[in-house]
C-alpha cells in the first residue's frame, strides 16, 4: 500500500545536520570567528543590525555566520531574538550635531563649517579587484592622521539654510512616546515617526530602489545631498527615578539629509524641503534611499499628486520588510496540495463541461 | 521545557494583548481585529499568526494537535508541534477527538468538533476583499459600510464568463449576517463545517497583524446566488485507503504512467476508519 510521504521529524533533523555541515564548509580551512566578521565584514553586519532592528555588532556577526552570509536570514535571526527582549525605556533623541564624525560631505556647498571630510569611503576608488587581498596578512599603508582634530560639534548643513529661512521648518516633534511598529499594528494613514521606523528596518534593496524610482519620474523629488554624515553618537537615557540624563553607550549612525526644491504654493513661499534618513552603522545607500522615500511620502501626505509607488504609503510600508516578504514568498514552498486539488477539481469539471458542449454541437 | 523562555514562548504581556484582541474578535464575529503581531522565531507566512493565537490560548492541561493539509505528519505541522512541545511542554496528539486545541493550515478536520475545543487557523491574507481592492484604508471602509457589492460582482462575473463560481479555496463567507470573512485557504469543501460549529474557531494572520473569530454556533453562509447555489468539491471515487466517500481527497501521483491514488487528506480520520475496519474483520 502506498503511504503518503512522511515529512517526519527525522528528515527535518537530518536536513538541519546537513545544513550545519554545509555552514562549516571545508573542515581543513580554519573556522571563522564572529569577531572576524564584525571587524572585516562590518558593513554586512551593519545591514543585519538595521534590518534586524537591533544594535549589537557581536550578535549581528554571529547571526551572519549562522546564516552562512545570507543577510536577510541573519536579520531574521536577530529579529526573533529582539522580540523576546524587554523594552526598558526610550532614549533621549540623539543629537547628531554632536556626532563624532568619521565622514561628512555636502553636495550643496563647496565648503562648510567643520569642513568636508571624506573618511573611509568606496567613493573614488577604482573598482579593480585587489589581488593582494587574496592571501592573508596583506600589508596596509596606514592612513595619515590630520594635523587638526575634527571639531567636537560639527553643525548640520541644513541648519545653516534653516537660519536663512530657505528651508521649510520641520514640524515640532510629537509629544509622548514615538510609535513602535514592533509593538503596535500598522494602521493607515500612519505618521512620519512610523514610516521612518519602517524604512529604517526596511530592506536596503527595496528602499534604495524606491528612492531611485523617484529620481526617474516615479515620484516628485528633485534631490541634492544637503549632508551625509557617518560617526558615533552618545546614547542618553533619562530614567524618571533618576531625573537626570546618563550616557549608556554609543552607536554608530549614518545620517542623510536631502534637500528638495519646492516652487511654493498659494499659502507657502518657494523654498527647499528636506528628506531624512538615519540608520545604524555605515550604510550610505540605505540612508540616502530612506531620505528620498521619506520626501516622497511627505509630498504625498502634503496632498501632492501621487506620481509613483514611492508616494504610496500602503505600497511602501507594507512591502519594505524583508523578513515578512521572504517568509511569505518562501511559504509557497510549503505543501499546498489541498488547495491545488481544489483547483484541479474545478478545472476538470470545467473541461468536462466544455467537452460536453463541444460534443453536443 | 526550555527555561530561557516563558510558557508557550510569548511573554505574558504579549499574551494579554493577544487575548484582548481575541475577546474583541469573539464579540464581533468575522471582524478583523488589528493586533501587535510579534516577530516570531518561525517565518512569516509559515503560521506565525496561528502560533501566536495558540500560544495565547494554550494552558498547561491542553492537548495540542497540529495539522497542515489535514495531515499531522507534514513537515510544517511537525515543526510547529515540536515548537510547542519544546516551549510549552504540553501533551500533543494526532487524534482530533482528544485534542483541546487544534492548529490547522488549509483544512478543517472531517470528524465534527465538539464544544470546548478550539480550532486555530493560520491565515495568510485575512482580507477577503484584498484581491478586489489592494488598499487597506479602502477595504476597512467597505467592511464598515457592509459595502460588499464588489464581491458579488466578482462572483457574478465568474458565473457570467465561466458558468460557475471558480473559487475553490478561501471561499468567502458571511458571518452572523454581517461581516464577509476569508475562512483562510481551506477548500470550499470545508466551508459548511464553519457553520453552527460547537467549537470556538480563531483565525490568526501574523504578517498582516489581524485576528478574527467565529464563536460557537454562529451562522456562517458561503456567498452564492439563488440560481447558482454554493456547492462543494466531489470525487468520482472513494478514498483508496479507507473507502470513505464523503471526505476531502488528496491526489497522489504513484508512478509516471498516469497512476493516481486518491486518499483522505485528513490522516487521522482515515486512520480511524481503517482501525475500525480492522476491528470489524
Amino acid at each position: 500500500m502506498y503511504v503518503a510521504v512522511k515529512g517526519g521529524e527525522r528528515a527535518i533533523r537530518n536536513a538541519h545536520r546537513w545544513l550545519a555541515e554545509e555552514r562549516r564548509g571545508d573542515p581543513d580551512l580554519p573556522e571563522l570567528d564572529p569577531a572576524q566578521l564584525r571587524e572585516q565584514l562590518a558593513l554586512g553586519c551593519d545591514r543585519v543590525m538595521n534590518e534586524g532592528s537591533l544594535y549589537d555588532p557581536d550578535l549581528a556577526a554571529l547571526a551572519l555566520k549562522q546564516a552562512r552570509g545570507d543577510t536577510v536570514e541573519a536579520a531574521f535571526l536577530l529579529r526573533a531574538f529582539r522580540t523576546t527582549l524587554p523594552r526598558l525605556l526610550s532614549s533621549v533623541p540623539v543629537e547628531t550635531a554632536g556626532m563624532r564624525v568619521t565622514r561628512r560631505v555636502s553636495a550643496t556647498f563647496k565648503d562648510i563649517p567643520g569642513g568636508q571630510i571624506l573618511g573611509p569611503t568606496f567613493d573614488y576608488t577604482h573598482r579593480l579587484l585587489d589581488e593582494t587581498l587574496g592571501g592573508t596578512d596583506a600589508e596596509i599603508a596606514p592612513a595619515a592622521v590630520a594635523e587638526q582634530p575634527v571639531d567636537p560639534v560639527v553643525p548640520r548643513v541644513l541648519d545653516i539654510l534653516d537660519a536663512d529661512g530657505m528651508i521649510q521648518p520641520e514640524p515640532a516633534a510629537a509629544e509622548g512616546e514615538p510609535t513602535d511598529l514592533t509593538r503596535e499594528p500598522l494602521l493607515f494613514p500612519v505618521g512620519r515617526d512610523a514610516w521612518l521606523q519602517n524604512l529604517a528596518r526596511g530592506d536596503e534593496g527595496f528602499v534604495f530602489a524606491l528612492g531611485y524610482s523617484t529620481q526617474r519620474g516615479f515620484g516628485s523629488t528633485h534631490p541634492f545631498v544637503g549632508e551625509l554624515r557617518v560617526g558615533t553618537v552618545d546614547l542618553v537615557v533619562e530614567p524618571e527615578e533618576l531625573g537626570f540624563p546618563i550616557v549608556i553607550g554609543e552607536v554608530e549612525l549614518t545620517e542623510c539629509e536631502m534637500v528638495n526644491q519646492f516652487l511654493g504654493s498659494k499659502t507657502e513661499p518657494p523654498q527647499f524641503t528636506r528628506g531624512y534618513g538615519l540608520v545604524f552603522g555605515h550604510q550610505e545607500r540605505k540612508a540616502m534611499g530612506m531620505a528620498l522615500v521619506d520626501r516622497a511620502l511627505r509630498n504625498a501626505a502634503d496632498g501632492q499628486e501621487q506620481r509613483g509607488p514611492a508616494m504610496d504609503q500602503e505600497f511602501v510600508l507594507y512591502h519594505s520588510d524583508n523578513v515578512q516578504a521572504s517568509g511569505f514568498v518562501e511559504h509557497l514552498k510549503l505543501p499546498h496540495y489541498v488547495d491545488f486539488q481544489g483547483e484541479l477539481e474545478t478545472i476538470r469539471r470545467m473541461r468536462e463541461a466544455a467537452a460536453r458542449e463541444e460534443g453536443g454541437e | 521545557m526550555s527555561g530561557a523562555y516563558n510558557f508557550a514562548y510569548l511573554d505574558e504581556q504579549t499574551k494579554r494583548m493577544l487575548r484582548r484582541a481575541l475577546l474583541k474578535a469573539v464579540a464581533i464575529p468575522g471582524y478583523q481585529v488589528p493586533f501587535a503581531s510579534r516577530d516570531m522565531p518561525l517565518p512569516y507566512g509559515w503560521g506565525t499568526g496561528g502560533i501566536q493565537v495558540t500560544a495565547a490560548v494554550l494552558g498547561q492541561d491542553d492537548v495540542l494537535k497540529v495539522i497542515d493539509q489535514g495531515a499531522d505528519d507534514t513537515t510544517n505541522a511537525v515543526s510547529i508541534r515540536a515548537f510547542f512541545r519544546k516551549t510549552a511542554g504540553v501533551a500533543t496528539t494526532e487524534r482530533t477527538a482528544e485534542a483541546t486545541v487544534i492548529q490547522t493550515r488549509h483544512r478543517i478536520p472531517e470528524r465534527p468538533l465538539h464544544a470546548g475545543q478550539i480550532l486555530v487557523f493560520q491565515v495568510p491574507i485575512p482580507e477577503p476583499l484584498r484581491f478586489l481592492e489592494p488598499r487597506e484604508r479602502e477595504t476597512r471602509r467597505m467592511h464598515g459600510l457592509a459595502d460588499y457589492g464588489a464581491m458579488h460582482v466578482k462572483l457574478y462575473e465568474d458565473v457570467a464568463r465561466m458558468g460557475r463560481i471558480t473559487t475553490s479555496f478561501a471561499y468567502p463567507v458571511k458571518v452572523a449576517g454581517r461581516y464577509v470573512m476569508d475562512p483562510s485557504p481551506i477548500p470550499k469543501f470545508d466551508n459548511p463545517k464553519l457553520h453552527d460549529c460547537p467549537a470556538l474557531q480563531l483565525f490568526g494572520a501574523g504578517r498582516e497583524k489581524r485576528v478574527y473569530a467565529i464563536p460557537p454556533h454562529t451562522t456562517v453562509e458561503s456567498l452564492d446566488f439563488e440560481d447558482h447555489p454554493f456547492e462543494v468539491q466531489r470525487w468520482d471515487r472513494p478514498c483508496g485507503l479507507c473507502g470513505s466517500t464523503d471526505s476531502y481527497l488528496d491526489e497522489v501521483v504513484t508512478d509516471d504512467q498516469g497512476g493516481r491514488l486518491f486518499c483522505c487528506s485528513d490522516t487521522d480520520f482515515c486512520r480511524e476508519r481503517r482501525d475500525r475496519m480492522d476491528e470489524g474483520r
